[in-house]
């Protein structure tokens, strides 16, 4: 397990993953706010990476440090999926954790993305989670199964979706999946 | 016919489990008393929570929140306010983040004293779970006296909290922290010094440093395997960045890491202590003021109709890290996506290196040590040689009793 060297600044991690991955670094935002009597800033950053170098990014967010990661959220943005790893660094040392925020967007006519769980097996879960509720196709998953919705709920159809796919119709119509 | 080869057995326990009474499934590969395979099935109080607040504005969200569980009743809701706050560049004032801190605290005290008498219950201590529930009691009359409920306390507001704590209720509060405090070191004796109680905890249920790393587990749980890991101290949130507190690993009383369940209850047990220090600088250190940024509801859903932005809201609830994510479209009241992500969700992958290799006598104790929060059944149905039968909770609480008895001897 590698444990941290030194701290990185906020606008040092933004430019460690520009310069590697020039264009293909879409948007990038430092949020910082300040809290308490001594005015302590917590620092959030937001990148939005291009698909094709998605694994390649969180293979070089690794070699900072291991990383938390907290949970994979989503958001179905009409023609494409986001996707938001939502990963913590430099934990453990008083007020020096960064949460480094990962997007990436996925066309929905073909919302494959690859696994990182090979690279981080705590995300087996969140991965599992993402393609029951918006139907993302996780590439090379260890375990493909539902994790929270159970078997006998119809198949294409995703909870957090906002379009046809999503589950209003049955939501406006229960009595008649009750009957099936 | 051919004889089978096969020399393991299956045994599911769940929905309901025996540790806490919540529905989690776990299907166990079981070779003689040895475990060597878990498979965890969840899912089963799956309540749409999420989706359910995708359609309600931000207000409303804030009791359904609160709603996700009825433990951390002040962790769900404090960071789904913050993710707004966040979201929507809202500020909160000073006196009120000392009060969420207060709340926060006293929620951390009441959790792990629940869960301390339900692991002495685990391994057939029943004296003591009555001993720590009774100094629970006194927590949550606490509790009750600052914000009016026992259990969903309804004291988190967007923008700050809902009740002030004056000079006049100073007493009460100083009574009962005083009350804790003086029966913390009886508790403290019992777990930590108590030769069954390390018997049946210590090289169990072990979950190494680079296992919890790995599997991206929160709280006492990895705190408990060595990884320093705890929201309050890592980030400035809240007031905790101006407290004087440090993290809890078990190396603190012991000198070492074992990660095993001994070490969870060495950590549970510190963090009792940290917490009624941390409530007593809080209220030593609270300035006067505003308790809320905006006390119109009204006008306070106009403004974030119009807010646009995402933001996140953490907060270490008394299992680990809690995280909302709340994305605001500024054209609708409702939030445009609201993902939850409590802390047992990362704990579950850390069940399975904990339990291999274990005994089933030692399922309810290791899967306890997690202090799991879902929701569980009665029952354990055994498949033995194609014969079914039904192991009940009480059936395996009575095998958990009987090893306890038994390495007494």
């Amino acid at each position: 397990m590698t444990k941290n060297k030194e701290i990185m600044a906020p606008e040092e991690i933004v430019k460690y993953f520009k310069d590697e991955f020039k264009t293909k670094i879409k948007d990038s935002r430092i949020e910082k706010r300040t809290t308490g009597i001594n005015k302590t800033p917590f620092v959030n950053i937001w990148l939005k990476v291009d698909k094709s170098i998605f694994k390649r990014s969180i293979k070089h967010l690794m070699n900072i440090q291991f990383p938390h990661l907290a949970v994979v959220s989503g958001n179905d943005l009409d023609k494409i999926i986001e996707l938001i790893y939502h990963f913590s660094l430099y934990f453990g040392k008083r007020n020096a954790e960064i949460y480094l925020n990962i997007a990436v967007e996925l066309p929905k006519s073909n919302p494959t993305i690859e696994t990182i769980s090979d690279l981080i097996p705590g995300a087996v879960i969140t991965e599992r989670e993402k393609q029951e509720m918006l139907g993302v196709i996780i590439k090379g998953i260890p375990d493909n199964r539902r994790v929270f919705i159970s078997d006998d709920f119809p198949k294409g159809v995703y909870p957090w979706r906002k379009d046809e796919t999503g589950p209003e119709k049955m939501v406006r119509n229960l009595h008649e999946v009750m009957k099936k | 016919m051919k004889a089978t080869t096969k020399t393991t057995y299956q045994i599911p326990v769940g929905p309901i489990h025996p540790a806490l009474k919540e529905p989690v499934m776990f299907e166990f590969e079981i070779s003689g008393e040895k475990i060597v395979d878990v498979d965890v099935q969840l899912g089963h109080v799956h309540r749409s929570v999420e989706w359910a607040g995708m359609r309600r504005n931000p207000i409303q969200i804030l009791y359904l929140a609160e709603r996700i569980c009825g433990i951390c009743s002040f962790c769900h809701p404090i960071a789904f306010a913050r993710a707004i706050e966040n979201a929507a560049d809202i500020e909160v004032p000073e006196r009120a983040q000392y009060l969420r801190v207060i709340q926060g605290e006293l929620e951390r005290i009441c959790s792990h004293m629940l869960w301390a008498g339900v692991a002495a219950h685990e391994i057939g201590f029943d004296s003591v779970l009555f001993l720590t529930w009774q100094m629970r009691e006194k927590a949550l009359d606490l509790t009750e006296f600052l914000t009016g409920n026992r259990v969903t306390k309804a004291i988190t507001m967007i923008g700050g909290v809902r009740r002030d704590i004056t000079k006049d209720m100073l007493p009460t509060i100083n009574e009962a922290l005083t009350y804790l405090k003086d029966n913390f070191e009886k508790l403290r004796h019992i777990f930590l010094d108590d030769k069954t109680v390390k018997m049946r905890s210590q090289g169990c249920g072990v979950l190494t440093y680079d296992d919890a790393m790995k599997l991206c587990a929160v709280g006492p749980t990895t705190r408990a395997s060595g990884v320093k890991k705890d929201v309050r101290l890592d980030q400035a949130y809240l007031t905790y960045p101006d407290l004087d507190f440090d993290y809890v690993t078990p190396d603190v009383l012991t000198g070492e890491v074992n990660g095993d369940v001994y070490d969870r209850i060495i950590v549970r047990l510190l963090e009792v202590k940290q917490s009624i220090d941390l409530i007593e600088q809080c209220i030593d250190k609270m300035p006067a003021g505003e308790i809320i940024s905006e006390p119109k509801i009204p006008k306070l859903l106009a403004t974030l109709k119009k807010a646009r932005g995402e933001g996140i809201g953490v907060h270490e609830a008394p299992r680990g890290e809690v995280i909302h994510y709340v994305k605001l479209d500024g054209e609708h009241e409702n939030p445009y996506t609201w993902k939850v992500r409590a802390p047992t969700y990362n704990n579950i992958l850390a069940w399975i290196p904990m339990l291999l290799g274990e005994q089933i006598a030692d399922i309810p104790i290791v899967a306890a040590s997690t202090d799991p929060c879902m929701s569980c059944t009665n029952r354990v149905a055994v498949v033995h040689n194609n014969k079914r039968y039904i192991l009940d909770a009480e059936k395996l609480h009575q095998l958990s009793i009987e090893k306890t008895r038994r390495i007494m001897i």
